[in-house]
């Protein structure tokens, strides 16, 4: 699984990143976690709202930093799709 | 998990510890009185006067508004066939609740510039938003007076659309041509959001009323009248707020709201604070207080940018839009600056011009719209804060 946080930088970037790191340990499954931080790059989603959320290339929240469950919540959405 | 939660806490108590040391700071034993007695001077009493009752309520405005006002929903005024009049007006005025973080700015003007309404609209927001995100009105009235306040939303929000009809006219051959990008994603929320705007309405307005009422200042020409009443009961008023704003929290909002909500103050107080005492602290060292001069003469200011002459609004308005101001760390410096004998006109053409540009956001712009649209931007934008300061100046 391939987990992107779009945002520049800021403050809320990370923490959202943050979360999705525990959100991966806590599940205990294999998920690379990739920071777009380019702006160029983040526009290519079509999203304006950082930080976004894109798991497996599909923009799954943006302006909000998701609390950890609710990043699981997401992520096992994709889990039982791909099973 | 447990050692995050650790983390932050060690941060918020490190934060607590210097706000008490800066607030209860025996700044009269010292009997020197120097640029470094001014500086701790200025940060106490911002300590005093700003943190409890101005600074920690807009917190946790704006973290309000970042996490209980649906952001995405504003997005739709932006698209590529969205009404054109409509698109510069919710521009205008939409910083107050996209901006309340700095670095969303960029990204959302890139998107409204490449695959939204085009570079008017767009350029209307970069120019109009970080003037206007609720925390900088709100220090802006509460430090600088609420003239400038008003004057500071009202100027950014009528020029900003003018400066984004000019771009669009300026540019209107290369609009036409470019090519159709498809337009942004649109990720709305479902109906059910809809359900909580007016519980959402009410918590924010009462937070606004804790607001005013805390920092009603007495009228110091009457003590009778409306304004003299309302300050004698300003505790009584206040306190009522906030007694109805932790009921409403209470029985309307759910753990979680509660939490993501406090999680974004934090973060918000987290990226500010430091970066505005700091502020406060060099603006403190190098332009003392009012009657008491730090490293700057203050002769030198009042040549340079004293009175309401062109030259004065124009070099406060080159100045803004090439330095780079963290966020509200503006309002300090040009406090510093007043004290020394600036003017009201050029005050407002730096505080126009400062936060709208700075040299490392000209970069970015030029690399999403080219050094020809980026330069000429940079010019309307100061020659539309000179001209809006000389006007504000000749009015005071």
């Amino acid at each position: 699984m391939k987990i992107e946080i779009l945002g520049m930088g800021c403050p809320k970037c990370k923490k959202l990143t943050e979360n999705a790191e525990t959100a991966v340990k806590k599940m205990g499954i294999k998920a690379e976690i990739v920071k777009v931080t380019k702006l160029q790059d983040i526009m290519n989603y079509g999203v304006m709202l950082t930080p976004a959320l894109v798991v497996n290339g599909k923009v799954e929240s943006s302006g909000k930093v998701l609390s950890v469950e609710e990043i699981e919540n997401i992520l096992s959405a994709f889990l039982k799709q791909d099973a | 998990m447990k050692k995050i939660q650790l983390k932050e806490w060690h941060k918020f108590a490190t934060m607590f510890f210097v706000f008490m040391l800066f607030y209860f700071f025996p700044l009269e034993f010292l009997s020197f009185r120097n640029p470094a007695y001014e500086a701790l001077a200025l940060v106490k009493w911002y300590a005093h006067e700003h943190v409890l009752l101005c600074l920690v309520p807009a917190f946790f405005i704006a973290g309000a508004i970042s996490v209980f006002v649906n952001q995405a929903s504003v997005l739709k005024y932006f698209g590529a066939k969205a009404n054109r009049i409509l698109s510069y007006g919710v521009a205008s005025i939409s910083g107050t609740i996209l901006a309340v973080c700095s670095c969303t700015v960029l990204p959302i003007f890139s998107g409204i510039y490449s695959r939204g309404a085009g570079i008017g609209p767009a350029t209307t927001f970069l120019y109009s938003g970080p003037a206007i995100n609720i925390m900088a009105i709100i220090l802006t009235a509460k430090v600088l007076g609420w003239k400038l306040g008003v004057a500071r939303a009202a100027g950014a929000i009528v020029f900003s659309i003018l400066i984004g009809l000019v771009m669009h006219l300026i540019f209107i051959k290369e609009e036409n041509q470019k090519d159709k990008k498809p337009s942004f994603v649109d990720v709305s929320e479902d109906d059910r959001e809809a359900q909580k705007i007016k519980r959402n309405a009410l918590c924010l307005f009462t937070m606004v009323g804790i607001l005013v009422f805390a920092n009603w200042t007495s009228p110091h020409d009457q003590n009778s009248g409306f304004f003299a009443t309302i300050f004698h009961m300003k505790w009584y008023i206040t306190g009522f707020l906030l007694l109805f704003l932790f009921y409403m929290l209470k029985t309307h909002f759910t753990k979680q709201e509660i939490k993501s909500w406090v999680d974004a103050t934090w973060i918000f107080a987290k990226q500010i604070f430091p970066l505005l005492f700091a502020g406060v602290f060099i603006a403190g060292l190098l332009l003392g207080r009012q009657g008491h001069e730090g490293f700057i003469p203050e002769r030198f200011i009042a040549t340079l940018i004293g009175g309401n002459s062109f030259f004065a609004n124009f070099f406060a308005s080159v100045v803004g839009a090439f330095m780079y101001f963290a966020t509200l760390t503006e309002i300090p410096i040009l406090q510093g600056l007043i004290d020394s004998g600036m003017g009201k006109g050029p005050a407002l053409a730096l505080l126009l011009a400062g936060p709208a540009l700075s040299l490392p956001s000209m970069l970015v712009l030029k690399s999403i719209i080219g050094w020809k649209k980026t330069a000429v931007y940079i010019c309307l934008v100061v020659i539309i804060s000179t001209i809006n300061g000389i006007i504000f100046g000749q009015l005071n």
